[in-house]
């Protein structure tokens, strides 16, 4: 059939459509957003009640629970990324789509960062302000948190995808996905303190952004040769 | 020949299909239907053999093979939170279509009354009748059918085989596969996996 080529969908419609109904998926069963967000705050709040409510403690304390927190709430999150897809058999669906896979990942990821990442930075000045940071650093905060998670959520979907066809696989995707998920919680906790101790903390929100940049442009192949194992 | 794990599934299986021609892969259950499905659209590795798609292997023309072909699973591949319409139109994305109006499809298939329901309330057959809703919309050649006539009834049965049959007609093909008898009448072929 000749005349295929002309209807044929665009490279980016697949991308597009993929996060488009993910977010679609998202908004009908809002559990799945609100959960890890739930996670995020339960661990922040409770945080000051184990070690006592001083001052000084939460300023010197706070970048790292904010930080640690954070990516333990983006790792549970990371979990169910492939999973219905792989149960109902969407995902076989997309192997065997004139779309690249790798695009397709990408949608999914990007959905996964709008529903798992954003909400966090947008949730993370409340908390920021229980452990008396200063405006400026919550910026800094924000700044950081959103370069760190864009990259987690580029790297866990790799972990995401090689665990997807294994019965309780969280405890080695936490595994797979920690140690390169290592620099970018010390970068991104060490630049928030560095801002809260008013010194430079620039070289760090460079080092996030080079990171993520290294992440967009890497993790979606892998992504896709580890859905490729996967449903093997 | 093709593994899985360390059974080799089959070896020496060699087939045509040309346009306008109905594939049957027959054999009992776990004799390879599936994985050989699976191998035709690129899941599985062939240990050794070429596949070919008008004269040229399939490795070196992946995206067009694809862009060429739908695949009906053993499973829909359907989001069940979704509704149909969702569905559909998520599916229009990913594959080149004809341009026929999902209205038609729908009422053809005798769902269109389903519409606003999410995929999770409809029943396993109607799940699939929304399957074949998403091979009658796109514009594909190659039809390839994993015992299609799963969870439906006499008249879905008869349905699917008057889709295939007018397929065929337009010049497409189509590969199925069935561990019970069919009759079509249309040019088919056999192949019998042991």
């Amino acid at each position: 059939m000749s005349g295929q080529e002309h209807n044929m969908p665009g490279m980016l419609a697949g991308l597009v459509a993929v996060a488009r109904r993910d977010l679609l998926l998202a908004w009908k069963r809002p559990g799945d957003v609100v959960n890890p967000l739930f996670f995020f705050a339960m661990v922040c709040t409770l945080f000051p009640l184990a070690v006592g409510p001083s001052a000084e403690q939460l300023t010197f304390s706070g970048p790292g629970v904010l930080w640690v927190a954070a990516l333990l709430s983006v790792l549970i999150s990371l979990h169910s990324l492939f999973l219905s897809d792989y149960d109902d058999g969407s995902l076989e669906q997309f192997l065997v789509s004139p779309q690249p896979l790798p695009l397709l990942g990408l949608g999914k990821t990007i959905a996964h960062w709008l529903t798992s990442g954003l909400p966090l930075v947008l949730v993370s000045p409340i908390v920021a302000i229980t452990y008396r940071m200063p405006g400026s650093v919550v910026l800094v905060l924000m700044l950081t948190l959103t370069l760190g998670t864009i990259s987690l959520s580029l790297l866990g979907a790799i972990g995401a995808a090689l665990t997807v066809g294994l019965h309780r696989g969280t405890a080695l995707l936490s595994l797979l996905i920690l140690p390169l998920s290592m620099p970018v919680l010390i970068i991104g906790a060490n630049t928030v303190s560095l801002a809260a101790g008013n010194e430079t903390y620039s070289a760090g929100v460079w080092a996030l952004a080079a990171y993520a940049v290294g992440a967009l442009s890497l993790a979606p192949y892998a992504t896709a040769a580890a859905l490729r194992i996967s449903n093997e | 020949m093709l593994f899985r794990g360390d059974r080799c599934l089959f070896r020496n299986v060699s087939f045509a299909v040309e346009s306008g021609e109905l594939l049957i892969l027959e054999g009992a259950n776990g004799s390879g239907k599936t994985s050989l499905m699976k191998a035709i659209v690129g899941m599985l590795e062939l240990e050794s053999g070429v596949l070919e798609w008008n004269g040229t292997p399939v490795g070196d023309q992946r995206q067009e093979f694809h862009g060429s072909l739908v695949w009906l699973a053993h499973r829909v591949g359907l989001k069940a939170d979704l509704t149909l319409v969702e569905n559909l139109n998520f599916e229009a994305a990913l594959r080149p279509q004809a341009g026929d109006d999902m209205e038609v499809v729908l009422e053809r298939l005798g769902i269109s009354r389903l519409k606003p329901l999410p995929l999770r309330s409809l029943s396993a057959g109607q799940q699939r009748r929304v399957a074949l809703a998403r091979i009658l919309m796109s514009d594909v050649s190659l039809w390839l059918m994993d015992e299609p006539f799963t969870n439906l009834d006499r008249e879905g049965r008869a349905l699917v085989l008057r889709l295939v049959k007018e397929h065929l007609g337009t010049g497409g093909m189509c590969v199925m596969a069935a561990h019970q008898d069919i009759e079509i009448d249309a040019p088919t072929k056999r192949v019998v996996l042991q």
